[in-house]
C-alpha cells in the first residue's frame, strides 16, 4: 500500500480537480449573462416596451405585442395548469395517499415532468390546432398548461407531505370535514411551498419556445384574438435572430435579455420563498 | 316560564335546522372537493394517454408508407417526386451521438462539483455556488441556442477545433472522428457541448441530493480508520449511492435526448451521417423544430413519427431513471 503522504497527495489532487470542475461549472452562467448584457443593453430603449415589432428593413420599433402575447399566454397557461396541478397533487398527498393508483400517477407525472417539450407541441398541434384548423393563442396556452401541470403536481405533493399529520388530526378532532382540513389547515401550512411551485412553473414556461413554434406561430401585429396566431417573445426572438436585418437582430438580443432576466429573477424569488419556509 | 322554555325550544329547532343545512353543505362541498382532486389526478394519466394516441394517429400514414424501413433509411428527401423518401437513421444517429458526447463531458464535471459541494465546500459559499449552478437550468433553451450560435460556436471553430484537428491528423481512427474537412460554427460537437452545459445542473443537483443520503456514521467510521477524503468518496459515498447516481445520470440523458431549441440553432440541420463530430448533423427534435411548420402530408406524418420515436426513447430512459431513484429512496427510508 502506498504511503500515507502519497495517499494524501492523491486525494488533494482529485479534490483539486473537483474544485476546478466547480469553477468551470460556474463560469458558464456568467459568460452567458455577460453576452446577453453586452448585446442586449444597447437596444434597451423605452420604445421596446411601447412600440410594435417592426417590418423588416425599417428602423425603430419595439416588442410590445410580443411581450403582451407572452404575458397573456403564460397567465392563461398557468391559470389552467396550476389549479389542475394543485388538485392532482392534493389527491396524491391526501385522499389517495394509500391508494394503489397513486404510485402509478406519481410515476407518470415524473415522466411528463421531463418529457421533451417539442413532443408537447406535437401533441397540442394534433389535439387542438388540427381540429380548430388554425394556429391560435389558445393552442399555445394549452401547450404551456400541459407543461405547468406536472411541475405543480410534484411540488404540491411534496409540500403537502411535509405538513405534520398532527395538524390534520387536531383539525379532524374538532369535527372539521376532510376537505376543510385540507383547505384550511394543510394548504395554509404549505402555502409558501405551493407558491414556490407555481412560481417555478411560471419560470419554466416563460422561456419555452419549442411547444409554441407550431401551436401559436407568431404575429407581426397587435392582436388580442385568442383563436388567431399571436405574437410572443420566444418565437419572435427565434424569427428575428436568424435574419440579416440588423434592427431585428438587435431586438432579438434585447428580447433575450428581457426573457432571461424575468425567468432568472422568478427562479430566485421562488427559492427565497422556499428558503424562508425551511428556516422557520 | 313557559314562554322562555317555548322560545328556547324554537331557538333550538331553528339552530338544528341551520345546523342540518350547514352540515349538508359541508358534506356536499366535501364530496365535490374530493371528486375534483380525483378527477385532476386522473387527468394526468389521460394526458399521457392523449399524447401517445395523438402521436400514433399523426404518425400512422408514415408508418403505413415506410414501415420498418423508416428506421434504417439514411436518406431524407421530402421534396422527391413522385414519392418522398424519408428515413430516420440520420436524426436518430445525431440524437444518440450528441447526447452520448454530452454525457461524457457532463457526468465527470457534475459528479466533481457534487463531491466538492458535499465534502469540501465551506458552508457559507455552498448556497451561492449551488444557486449559480441551478440557475443554469433556469436559462431558457433558446438563449443557449443564441449564445452557442453567436459566441461559443465561432470561438470553438476559430481557436479550439483547428488545434484538435492538427493534433490528431496523423493518428488513424482519431483523425476521422476529429476530421478537419468541415470545421464550421455549426457542428455535432458544438451541440454536444451546449447540451453538456444544459444538463450539468441536473446531474449536480441529483448527485448532491443522493450524496447527502449517506449516513454520517459511515463516513466518520472511514475517516476514523485513516481514510483520505478521496478514499471516503470512492469507497463509501459512491458505492452507497451508485443506484441514485446512475438514476440521476439517466434523468439528465432523458433531458439531453429531447432538448430542442439549443440544438436546432447550432447543429446545422444536415441529414448526413458523417464520421466526424466536427461536421454538421441533426437530431430528431431539431428536425421537427426546423421543418414541421412548413411540412404537409407524408412529410409531416414522418416528422410526427420521429416525435413518437423520440417519446418512446425518452420514456424508456426516464422510466428506468425513476425506477432506480425509487429504489434508492426505498432504501433510504428503510
Amino acid at each position: 500500500m502506498a504511503s500515507y503522504a502519497a495517499r494524501r497527495r492523491y486525494s488533494t489532487f482529485i479534490m483539486g480537480l473537483c474544485l476546478t470542475a466547480t469553477g468551470i461549472g460556474i463560469v458558464w452562467l456568467f459568460l452567458i449573462l455577460f453576452s446577453l448584457l453586452v448585446n442586449g443593453i444597447p437596444g434597451l430603449t423605452f420604445a421596446v416596451f411601447t412600440e410594435m415589432t417592426p417590418p423588416p428593413g425599417e428602423h425603430g420599433g419595439g416588442l410590445l405585442n410580443a411581450i403582451f402575447g407572452s404575458l397573456l399566454m403564460t397567465i392563461i397557461g398557468v391559470g389552467i395548469g396550476a389549479p389542475i396541478g394543485i388538485l392532482a397533487g392534493t389527491y396524491l398527498a391526501e385522499y389517495g395517499r394509500h391508494s394503489k393508483i397513486t404510485p402509478v400517477i406519481r410515476f407518470i407525472n415524473d415522466i411528463l415532468l421531463s418529457a421533451p417539450s417539442i413532443i408537447i407541441g406535437l401533441f397540442v398541434y394534433g389535439a387542438v390546432v388540427v381540429p380548430m384548423r388554425s394556429f391560435s393563442a389558445v393552442a399555445g396556452s394549452i401547450a404551456l398548461a400541459v407543461i405547468v401541470i406536472p411541475v405543480v403536481v410534484r411540488t404540491t405533493e411534496d409540500m403537502l407531505l411535509l405538513v405534520p399529520n398532527t395538524l390534520r388530526e387536531a383539525a379532524s378532532a374538532l369535527g372539521l370535514p376532510r376537505s376543510l382540513v385540507i383547505r384550511r389547515v394543510a394548504y395554509r401550512a404549505a402555502r409558501a411551498g405551493l407558491i414556490t411551485g407555481v412560481l417555478l412553473a411560471v419560470a419554466r414556461v416563460g422561456g419555452e419556445t419549442a411547444p409554441l413554434l407550431f401551436t401559436v406561430l407568431s404575429n407581426q401585429f397587435w392582436s388580442v384574438n385568442l383563436v388567431k396566431p399571436m405574437a410572443n417573445l420566444p418565437v419572435t426572438i427565434n424569427n428575428f435572430i436568424n435574419n440579416p436585418d440588423a434592427n431585428w437582430k438587435q431586438l432579438a438580443w434585447t428580447g433575450a435579455l428581457l426573457i432571461t432576466a424575468a425567468v432568472l429573477s422568478l427562479n430566485i424569488t421562488a427559492r427565497f420563498f422556499g428558503a424562508s419556509k425551511d428556516g422557520r | 316560564m313557559t314562554t322562555i322554555s317555548e322560545s328556547s325550544k324554537n331557538l333550538d329547532m331553528a339552530l338544528s335546522n341551520d345546523r342540518a343545512r350547514v352540515l349538508k353543505n359541508l358534506v356536499l362541498g366535501d364530496k365535490l372537493f374530493s371528486f375534483a382532486t380525483r378527477a385532476a389526478a386522473y387527468a394526468v394519466l389521460l394526458l399521457l394517454a392523449g399524447i401517445i394516441i395523438s402521436l400514433i394517429v399523426g404518425a400512422w400514414p408514415a408508418m403505413k408508407a415506410f414501415g420498418f424501413e423508416f428506421l434504417v433509411t439514411r436518406r431524407w428527401a421530402p421534396q422527391l417526386e413522385p414519392e418522398p423518401v424519408l428515413g430516420a437513421l440520420a436524426p436518430i444517429y445525431g440524437t444518440l451521438v450528441s447526447s452520448f458526447i454530452a454525457m461524457l463531458i457532463a457526468v465527470p464535471f457534475g459528479l466533481g462539483i457534487a463531491i466538492f459541494l458535499t465534502e469540501l465546500c465551506p458552508h457559507s459559499v455552498r448556497r451561492p455556488i449551488r444557486l449559480a449552478i441551478e440557475l443554469l437550468a433556469g436559462i431558457p433553451s433558446i438563449i443557449y441556442g443564441m449564445w452557442g450560435f453567436f459566441v461559443l460556436g465561432p470561438f470553438l471553430a476559430n481557436y479550439v477545433e483547428p488545434s484538435i484537428v492538427a493534433a490528431v491528423v496523423n493518428i488513424p481512427v482519431l483523425n476521422s472522428i476529429f476530421s478537419g474537412e468541415m470545421v464550421s460554427n455549426l457542428s455535432l460537437f458544438n451541440a454536444s457541448l451546449i447540451l453538456a452545459i444544459m444538463i450539468l445542473p441536473f446531474i449536480t443537483a441529483i448527485a448532491v441530493d443522493v450524496f447527502s443520503t449517506v449516513p454520517p456514521v459511515l463516513k466518520e467510521a472511514a475517516y476514523g480508520i485513516g481514510c483520505t477524503t478521496w478514499e471516503v468518496v470512492n469507497n463509501v459515498v459512491l458505492p452507497f449511492t451508485r443506484v441514485g447516481v446512475v438514476g440521476g445520470v439517466m434523468l439528465a440523458l432523458g433531458r439531453a435526448l429531447g432538448e430542442t431549441m439549443a440544438v436546432t440553432f447550432i447543429i446545422g440541420n444536415s441529414f448526413k451521417i458523417s464520421g466526424s463530430i466536427f461536421a454538421p448533423s441533426t437530431t430528431i427534435s431539431a428536425a421537427i423544430a426546423s421543418e414541421f411548420a412548413e411540412s404537409e402530408g407524408l412529410h409531416q406524418s414522418a416528422l410526427i413519427l420521429l416525435g413518437l420515436l423520440l417519446f418512446v426513447l425518452t420514456f424508456i430512459v426516464l422510466a428506468s431513471a425513476r425506477f432506480m431513484l425509487m429504489r434508492l429512496e426505498k432504501r433510504a427510508g428503510a
